[in-house]
């Protein structure tokens, strides 16, 4: 690890000013991923501005929902009785994910800005294209060992099957994610230029020419709460996490549902997948599909097959183009039988 | 006294100390002008560094020393040849291989090889010192795919390792019901809770101190002696206390001599603890191995051949072996068996023996072929078992000195609820989640080795007890605890057990399941002589006991009873004073006779598991466990139960979760933390349910004890295994079983 400054700061304005005036300077809130990325030189921070003395863990009911504070813990949030009740999909995608001292530890803020887990991400010995992408330059990452995509034509088990490029075919992590962009969150964000709202859907974006980049997020602007609109979601609700142990692993593959039932009817549906896309996968168009008709298993079928179109493989996680639309139906079948 | 009695459960003696703190690990330990050590490890598998600059390093603030190839001190005892696997330098390179010796030439043999040791006053400071070094490498392909390279296997020196025949080797092909089918398991790392490293301090020219994770302070104190060519006597080793060592403890790792010496060159204590990548490379794993087994039975179920080819990796500047086939040769009773073992020398680090070792991956192989045969004969598994048991070994052709296999059989298939199982896959069914039922056998070695004790009664009645051994874990102390009370009756409480240091007793490694046998014993008979000795003077003239025999005197609560008439009594404490004692002191070497030459003893297990499997998801749950240990009389009933629910996690591991993977284009690996390398976690291990038949073996030793250690692991991956068979009619031989493998048998 490299020696770096370490500033706390106690207002939104004092850390967005402090990341903007240098560069090389970084948030620290749970540091969960962070210092891991530091310890192995995969960022190496000059500067290192602790947020967690912001006053921007508060979660509160508003006119049109909910708000969750960013500095909000992972653990706080899954166990909070206004998400249990309305928002169950966010508590138990929260509680899926990590271990429980991670989950203490985790915010809501950063946990939405962690990295990817690919293994050619994390040694700088290997190529990576997000690590250390072709043009380096001040807005465009550092160079941190060769360039490349070693998932591709390499371990690509855990990869992506949607929204790939040539140059990344990483995916994100997160289990909370999923949950928040099935769920229409917004996120507000302030920085340099002020205050703005992102939707969800439009947070994390895919890799293209620039997988260094994870998000739409300008520089120096500091992630400060997400609102979720009130939904008819919670009684039929359901993540379906497959993963390899049954406790700290990551997605092979996740499946987020919310559904609005009407007798044995799909009033409304939401369905975003996890470990297939470099950001959220929201699943429009089987949702589109699945609107004002029956739950039925095949229903669920066909909506599956509509949520694979332009899937593709890479060899290791060519399973995933099976598993994925297996667990979209089991997920739908669990959520719509939920009392 | 203690064969013919169970034992009653007792406390873990070092259970307080190490809830509370009062532990001391290696790495816990500090001394004046202390120095760290950070190793940097090679990026590439294969090749050799064409530049080396360390300028930025040894630049770095409280920077003490940067160590390489180009300027480490030399190690005097490694240009001799060396003194037995593991307890020495490096072992001699195999035919046409080269010799790995830490930071000796620009050389790369494997992936992680350090390259350089960087050395500060803090372990902050050598940390970003060792980022400092810049290397740059002539690489070469490497070799580290086992599957790519089978051809290149070569059957290992060893006596048990050569070609194996009883009648006829391909036997197997004139029965009417035939099998092939080839298994293969993935590297497993063993991934101890607790970092590797060493403490290492000279306390004079020829004088060391050491703190160190070794599963045997005796064995690290003659390598060090070896390496440095100074007196054994001269170098202390302790290691009291260890987080976990599952085999990669049980040699000196080059790293670690190098620290030795790095010590004595810069004149400071050195401390290194390595990282958990390094723990991937550096300290060996279990090694990748793919076996087939053909197999032929009649028609009545009794097995007419074997044949069982097994093919590990090992580096290319070392072979590893280990007993992988050896189960096959003696397990059953089969008139036809043929075992072929092989090595493929490759660009990887050495492997070292991992719970279980060989037998564990020899016992998935061979306990999932008989499964597999079982349903080709459409009979129970255990039946199937039962019509191919054996009374003697058919190895040696002797008998086993005690076997109660049959009965753990039994006593298993009632606890797991085996009755609810039905010979017809997939018929087993909770709403979407398949239910399967398996089983397996393990067995593995039981001996006794040789081992000093000492023990000292005090006139308070309070019994010290000491042993050079290492504990890892299992609940040595423990046992010598319950085994001196046993002989001598004083209360656990009043014992003191005091082990893990080259000032005590000699004692072997702890490692293959020996310790309780091999120091045990040496505890029994050094307080036997103890006994001995109060009852000499108990029976001289002037003691209420005078002209008794000291045969039937019997001690207890401080007490000599004639036991015919317990009115006749004298106080150990007072005939001690009587005698002007304030203690009785003695020190006795100990080790078992003929016996083994005579019977074969092994200890033997017998592992149950309920599985669910999601049909569409593929996700497999054990959702019972069933272990049941034949090895002799329990000693310590309560770490012994521990060690049987550490064997079945270990298990459920190997079967469901553990691989490190490599990726051969770059030969190192890609999943080399505790996030991606996945030992099961809590979540993933269920009730178990522990039994032991516990009935003492007449021969092995006076408690008739034999090891567990092994056994609670060895068999458990194909019981898991088989039962997904039982749940989903299909059969996964790839280690381990993961969701995608599930459920793309599925489809």
């Amino acid at each position: 690890m490299n020696p770096f400054q370490f500033t706390r700061v106690t207002t939104p304005k004092a850390a967005i000013s402090a990341v903007t005036k240098e560069s090389g300077t970084y948030f620290l809130a749970g540091g969960t991923n962070l210092i891991d990325l530091m310890k192995r030189e995969v960022i190496v921070p000059e500067r290192l501005v602790d947020i967690n003395k912001l006053p921007l863990a508060t979660i509160e009911k508003t006119s049109t929902g909910l708000r969750i504070g960013a500095m909000a813990k992972n653990s706080t949030v899954a166990e909070h009785e206004l998400v249990k009740k309305n928002f169950p999909l966010l508590s138990q995608a929260l509680n899926a994910g990590a271990s429980a001292q991670l989950r203490n530890m985790a915010t809501v803020g950063g946990n939405m800005m962690q990295r990817t887990r690919c293994s050619y991400f994390y040694d700088n010995s290997m190529p990576c294209n997000k690590r250390s992408p072709v043009q380096a330059g001040p807005d465009k990452g550092q160079p941190n060992g060769p360039n490349g995509c070693g998932a591709i034509g390499g371990y690509n088990r855990m990869h992506a099957i949607f929204g790939t490029s040539e140059k990344c075919i990483a995916v994100h992590p997160s289990d909370m994610c999923i949950a928040l962009v099935a769920l229409d969150a917004t996120v507000n964000v302030s920085g340099p230029k002020g205050d703005r709202k992102i939707p969800f859907a439009d947070f994390h974006r895919l890799p293209g020419d620039a997988p260094q980049k994870d998000n739409t997020l300008q520089p120096g602007e500091l992630i400060m709460s997400i609102d979720l609109p009130m939904n008819d979601f919670a009684k039929n609700s359901h993540y379906l996490k497959v993963r390899d142990r049954a406790s700290y692993a990551f997605a092979l593959v996740s499946v987020g549902v919310g559904v609005d039932m009407k007798g044995k009817t799909i009033q409304n549906v939401r369905l975003a997948m996890g470990g297939v896309a470099h950001k959220p996968w929201r699943l429009t168009e089987a949702e589109q599909f699945l609107t004002g008709k029956p739950a039925t298993e095949d229903n669920f079928k066909q909506a599956a097959m509509l949520a694979m179109k332009g899937a593709k493989g890479y060899g290791e996680n060519d399973f995933k183009l099976t598993l994925a639309p297996n667990s979209i139906v089991e997920a739908l079948k669990i959520a719509t039988t939920t009392a | 006294m203690t064969k013919d009695t169970k034992n009653p459960p007792i406390d873990r003696v070092d259970g307080r100390m190490k809830v509370t703190g009062g532990a001391k690990y290696f790495a816990e330990f500090t001394m004046p002008s202390m120095t760290y050590c950070v190793i940097v490890s090679s990026d590439i598998a294969k090749g050799s560094i064409a530049s080396i600059d360390t300028k930025k390093a040894e630049n770095a603030p409280g920077v003490v020393g940067v160590f390489t190839h180009q300027n480490m001190p030399a190690i005097p005892g490694w240009d001799a040849p060396a003194q037995g696997n593991g307890n020495g330098p490096p072992p001699g390179p195999p035919s046409g291989g080269e010799k790995y010796r830490i930071l000796h030439t620009k050389e790369i043999l494997f992936d992680g090889q350090p390259i350089a040791m960087v050395v500060a006053d803090t372990f902050e400071r050598a940390t970003y010192a060792a980022s400092l070094v810049k290397a740059t490498y002539t690489k070469q392909t490497a070799r580290t795919d086992l599957t790519k390279h089978l051809a290149d296997g070569v059957t290992p020196k060893g006596e048990r390792a050569a070609d194996y025949v009883r009648g006829t080797a391909d036997g197997y092909k004139t029965a009417p019901v035939t099998l092939e089918a080839n298994y293969t398991i993935p590297i497993e790392v063993h991934n101890p809770m607790e970092m590797h490293g060493i403490l290492a301090h000279w306390e004079g020219d020829d004088k060391l101190m050491i703190y160190a994770k070794t599963q045997g302070v005796k064995a690290t104190q003659r390598a060090m002696a070896q390496a440095f060519k100074i007196n054994p006597d001269n170098i202390r080793v302790h290691t009291e206390f260890m987080g976990g060592g599952f085999g990669m403890a049980l040699r000196t790792w080059p790293q670690e001599t190098a620290v030795v010496a790095i010590s004595r060159k810069i004149g400071r204590p050195v401390k290194l603890v390595m990282t958990r990548s390094q723990m991937f490379t550096l300290v060996g794993h279990r090694p990748r191995t793919v076996q087939t087994i053909n197999m032929g039975a009649d028609t009545n179920g009794k097995l007419v051949g074997i044949a069982h080819a097994a093919t590990g990796e090992t580096a290319s500047y070392e072979d590893f072996t280990e007993g992988t086939v050896n189960m096959t040769k003696f397990m059953y009773d089969c008139p036809n068996v043929s075992t072929r073992y092989k090595i493929v020398p490759l660009d990887r680090g050495v492997p070292i023996w991992m719970r279980g070792p060989g037998e564990a991956t020899g016992a998935f192989a061979l306990e999932s072929a008989m499964d597999e045969m079982a349903h080709k004969l459409n009979l129970d598994p255990i039946e199937f078992r039962l019509r191919n048991y054996t009374e003697t070994d058919p190895e040696h052709n002797r008998p086993y000195s005690d076997k109660n296999l049959k009965e753990a059989y039994q006593r298993g298939a009632d606890a797991i609820g085996w009755n609810k199982r039905s010979n017809q896959p997939s018929s087993n069914r909770d709403g979407e989640w398949l239910i399967g039922y398996g089983m397996s056998s393990g067995t593995f070695n039981a001996s006794r080795g040789q081992a000093t004790a000492r023990a000292i009664l005090n006139a308070d009645g309070s019994l010290t007890v000491q042993c050079g051994v290492t504990d890892i874990g299992p609940g040595s102390g423990t046992a010598m605890a319950m085994i001196a009370h046993n002989v001598l009756g004083v209360p656990v409480d009043k014992i003191k057990v005091e082990y893990g240091d080259t000032s005590l007793p000699n004692a072997p490694m702890q490692g293959g399941s020996t310790i309780t046998s091999t120091v045990g014993s040496a505890v029994y008979d050094v307080c036997t002589t103890v006994k001995n000795t109060l009852a000499d003077m108990a029976t001289k003239s002037g003691s209420p006991l005078a002209n008794s025999k000291a045969n039937d005197l019997t001690l207890a609560d401080g007490m000599l009873y004639l036991e015919a008439d317990r009115s006749k009594k004298v106080a150990v404490a007072d005939l001690m004073r009587s005698n002007n004692l304030p203690a009785i002191d003695k020190t006795q070497q100990s080790k078992g006779g003929s016996e083994g030459e005579k019977y074969s003893m092994y200890s033997f297990s017998v592992h149950f598991v309920q599985v669910r499997v999601h049909p569409v998801t593929g996700v497999v749950r054990v959702s019972k466990a069933v272990s049941v240990a034949d090895s002799g009389r329990i000693v310590s009933p309560n770490t012994a139960a521990s060690q049987m629910i550490g064997g079945v996690a270990g298990g459920i591991g190997m079967a469901l979760t553990e691989e490190a993977v490599i990726d051969h284009r770059f030969g190192r690996y890609i999943n080399n933390n505790l996030a991606d390398y996945h030992v099961a976690t809590s979540a993933d291990v269920p009730h178990t349910e522990t039994i032991v038949i516990d009935k003492p073996d007449p021969y092995i030793n006076p408690m008739g004890a034999k090891g567990m250690g092994e056994i609670a692991l060895i068999g458990f991956a194909a019981a898991v295994s088989n039962a997904v068979f039982n749940a989903t009619g299909q059969r996964i031989r790839d280690l381990p079983i993961t969701p995608d493998k599930v459920m793309q048998k599925l489809v």
